[in-house]
């Protein structure tokens, strides 16, 4: 028989990343010196759940590494290890380790296996310092422990005596059930001694009075009799005499079941789940249990053979209903993909602890509205721009102690995450009180790359948006923290991937405020339909700066086909989409149609299109899911009438507009732009 | 009527195994994510056995085990414990809280069947 196990293995990983996460965040909780014995309890608990898991589900390297890990939170949960500043380290690095341990596993990779020994051997050696109990040997978890006599003599047999206490049976354990399976051993022969059973108006029915003379005639290891009794040796008086013979045979150890199964799938990562709350599920049958009711009062109607006033009524109620009920659905259903940014904010103190400590700068992080909730693949994707952003704060705009004291500021810095909704979308703030950004440093920096022309009148929210322009991040600019290679137009470019906006304010020696918007969810887009001869278009509302009719005196046409649109104080390249997506349009004459303003990548682009339609929500349809990834194309979405419509990504468009349009040496700024 | 089983695990992974290992094998089966949970459930039904993980959140399964022995359905009911070997010391507060036996983690389900079915009779 075997039963195949490995469909938990998925749930083991969430679950166990989700422990990793809580040991995290509770290990820098701990206080050092005087550790809080609840906070080590759940460490220890979400350890120990990994290493129960992992043994069970076959991951031996993971139960043996964790197997140090726990035993040292034993320790500390038992009071007998106090908690040092250095085993919360060495613990906090062996979180690390193990996120990768069950990362690899997880995609069937390959360990580290020197990391990993190089981790474990910190653990043993933090287990064998400064404290009296000898250091726990990693390997014997699945030793058995009962057989502390090694027997190699054969035997005829064993003579049990077995007198069970008089409570035994308080425990759940039966004497009949240990009988029964000594017979399976061997040849058994009972005889029962019931001189302790007392008168019946003595007899108390709970108690058990009887004791046993076991003769087991079978040739087995003493392990293999103790183990069965094993769950009652306290609660018993129990001799076990061998039956010796002569013919010296020595028997197999038949006490050898394998600890756990090797068959492991790859569990595919795609099947991660999503955790609901009950309550959003309740809300979604409430809803559904109106939709139902809307149904059958508009079903009343169906039979009514003349419409008059009041069925008339009754229908536009119904239909009222059915469009109400249907937005709140729609909401509840998406409220199910949300879960608290909480879940992005919480490696925050984390990374905050161990930067500080490496730049020796003071950082306090404030973390506020982690209970606001946004869709959980924005979630995922926003993750990596925060922590840039947040290194970059750490990084350049807290500056060090005793600068600050110069300055008149308090020595420690401080660093707030704030997120909040406002307006469908969700705002995450990053906000330092540090020097704020260096103004002249970067309009120097941008000259130098050709960004700025000497004489360019140019403002400082200008100056400081030039830190999101590709190629800014500089080695003289960003240190090899924040560096890493990924600069600040990644940033942006990953937050306009989700149809997202990045910002920064920043006041000379006050601090910075970096700005995140983001849509909410994923699934839905505030839009505007636009028409280009027979298809419409929709341009997300989130990139558009304004709408306007075409002056023609205000249009520029510079070499070949490139046209420009003077706006204002502003030169905008424009775009006509039916050349970008190939349609034929109603009209080619720019003051026949529309301009649509929208910006993409910190450069405007005016886009030509034959009419506005109106502005509404649209649900997005994946083209790659549904047919293949399209150049300049998001997504689809279905209108009310049933038609498809297809939504411009405007970064895409304005790629394609390099591409097609303008020659290679009219290339601008943003060649770097590449699809993020 | 089938024999019923109350597992008591944190861990859902664990749960989910234990559940699948003896739905499979015939018996019916509540589940319980805490001791609190598990106590519960208990109280408001009868049980032939229970399973029961030793560190869980809210009540620990030392707790639930004295918990249930005070109840007069749960007086002789068999309870194990899902223990592992480094928690050796566990198991012997276990027993004093009245628990029937143990199961080492980790186990495989073949293990846990031959133990259940043992206790089970």
């Amino acid at each position: 028989m075997s039963i195949d196990i490995s469909q938990f293995l998925q749930t083991f990983f969430e679950e166990s990343f989700e422990g990793l996460d809580i040991m995290e965040s509770e290990l820098l909780n701990l206080n050092v010196g005087s550790a809080d014995k609840e906070t080590i309890n759940t460490i220890f608990r979400a350890a120990h759940s990994i290493k129960g898991g992992s043994g069970t589900f076959g991951l031996s390297s993971v139960a043996d590494y964790t197997h140090v890990l726990e035993t040292l939170l034993d320790e500390m949960r038992d009071g007998k290890r106090d908690v040092t500043q250095q085993s919360v380290d060495v613990m906090l690095q062996s979180v690390d380790v193990l996120r990768e341990m069950l990362n690899a596993l997880q995609d069937n990779l390959d360990l580290d296996h020197d990391r990993i020994a190089s981790s474990h051997k910190q653990l043993t050696d933090l287990l064998s310092s400064d404290t009296s109990l000898p250091a726990a040997s990693s390997t014997d978890s699945n030793a058995p422990k009962d057989s502390d006599t090694q027997e190699e003599n054969s035997s005829g047999g064993w003579i049990i005596n077995f007198s069970p206490y008089p409570d035994m049976m308080k425990t759940g354990n039966d004497p009949v059930r240990i009988i029964r399976e000594l017979e399976e051993l061997g040849n058994l022969t009972i005889e029962l001694n019931d001189e302790k059973v007392p008168s019946l108006d003595e007899l108390e029915p709970e108690s058990c009075y009887l004791s046993w003379k076991l003769t087991l005639h079978a040739d087995v290891p003493i392990d293999a009799v103790q183990d069965v009794f094993s769950w009652v040796d306290d609660e018993c008086e129990l001799q076990i005499n061998e039956i010796i013979i002569s013919d010296g045979y020595s028997g197999p150890d038949r006490r050898a079941p394998e600890s756990t199964g090797k068959a492991r799938k790859a569990a595919s990562k795609e099947q991660t789940s999503i955790r609901v709350g009950i309550d959003k599920v309740d809300d979604l049958i409430n809803m559904v249990g109106e939709l139902v009711i809307t149904q059958s009062m508009l079903h009343q109607l169906h039979d009514v053979e003349e419409f008059n006033q009041n069925t008339l009524e009754r229908l536009q109620d119904g239909l009222a209903q059915l469009e109400q009920h249907t937005r709140e659905l729609q909401e509840n259903v998406m409220r199910i993909r949300m879960m608290p940014i909480s879940f992005a904010f919480q490696r925050f103190p984390r990374l905050v602890r161990d930067l500080s400590n490496q730049f020796g700068k003071n950082i306090e992080l404030k973390l506020t509205g982690e209970q606001t909730e946004l869709d959980k693949t924005v979630m995922e994707k926003i993750g990596d721009p925060l922590v840039h952003l947040v290194r970059n704060s750490l990084d350049h705009g807290i500056e060090m102690p005793e600068i600050r004291a110069e300055a008149g500021k308090p020595e420690t810095g401080t660093i707030e995450l704030n997120a909040f909704h406002r307006g469908g979308n969700i705002i995450i703030e990053i906000k330092d009180d540090g020097a704020g950004l260096n103004t002249q440093k970067i309009l120097q920096k941008a000259k130098e790359n050709g960004l700025v022309k000497e004489g360019d009148t140019i403002t400082t929210e200008q100056v400081n948006d030039l830190i999101f322009q590709p190629g800014f991040s500089t080695a003289d600019v960003v240190s090899d923290v924040s560096g890493r290679g990924v600069g600040m137009d990644v940033v942006r470019r990953n937050i306009r991937a989700l149809n997202g906006s990045v910002e920064v304010v920043s006041t000379p020696g006050v601090g910075s405020v970096f700005t995140i918007r983001l849509p909410i969810t994923l699934a839905i887009l505030d839009g505007q339909l636009v028409r280009v001869g027979k298809e419409t278009y929709v341009i997300p509302l989130i990139s558009i700066i304004e709408s306007l009719q075409v002056k023609n005196e205000f249009v520029n046409a510079v070499t070949g086909s490139a046209e420009v649109y003077k706006l204002r104080d502003e030169y905008i390249p424009i775009l006509r989409l039916y050349e970008i997506f190939d349609v034929e349009p109603d009209t080619k004459n720019l003051s026949a149609g529309m301009l649509v303003i929208v910006e993409s990548e910190g450069q405007k682009l005016a886009i030509f299109v034959d009419e506005l339609l109106s502005q509404q929500q649209v649900v997005i349809k994946s083209l790659e899911t549904n047919f293949r990834k399209i150049d300049g194309l998001s997504g689809a979405t279905i209108l009310g009438d049933g038609t498809v419509a297809l939504i411009a990504d405007i970064v895409g468009v304005y790629e394609l507009y390099q591409k097609k349009i303008v020659p290679s040496e009219l290339k601008v700024i943003h060649d770097g732009g590449v699809a993020a | 009527m089938a024999t019923r089983i109350l597992a008591v695990d944190d861990s859902t992974s664990m749960r989910q195994m234990v559940t699948f290992t003896l739905k499979g094998a015939g018996y019916e089966v509540e589940e319980a994510a805490d001791g609190q949970q598990a106590l519960d459930i208990a109280k408001g039904g009868k049980f032939d056995l229970v399973l029961s993980d030793v560190n869980m959140p809210v009540m620990d399964g030392i707790t639930l085990v004295k918990e249930l022995r005070s109840l007069s359905n749960y007086k002789f009911t068999p309870i194990l414990m899902l223990t592992t070997e480094s928690t050796g010391d566990k198991k012997t507060e276990g027993k004093s809280a009245g628990a029937t036996g143990w199961i080492v983690k980790p186990f495989n389900p073949e293990q846990l069947l031959t133990t259940i079915k043992k206790v089970l009779g």
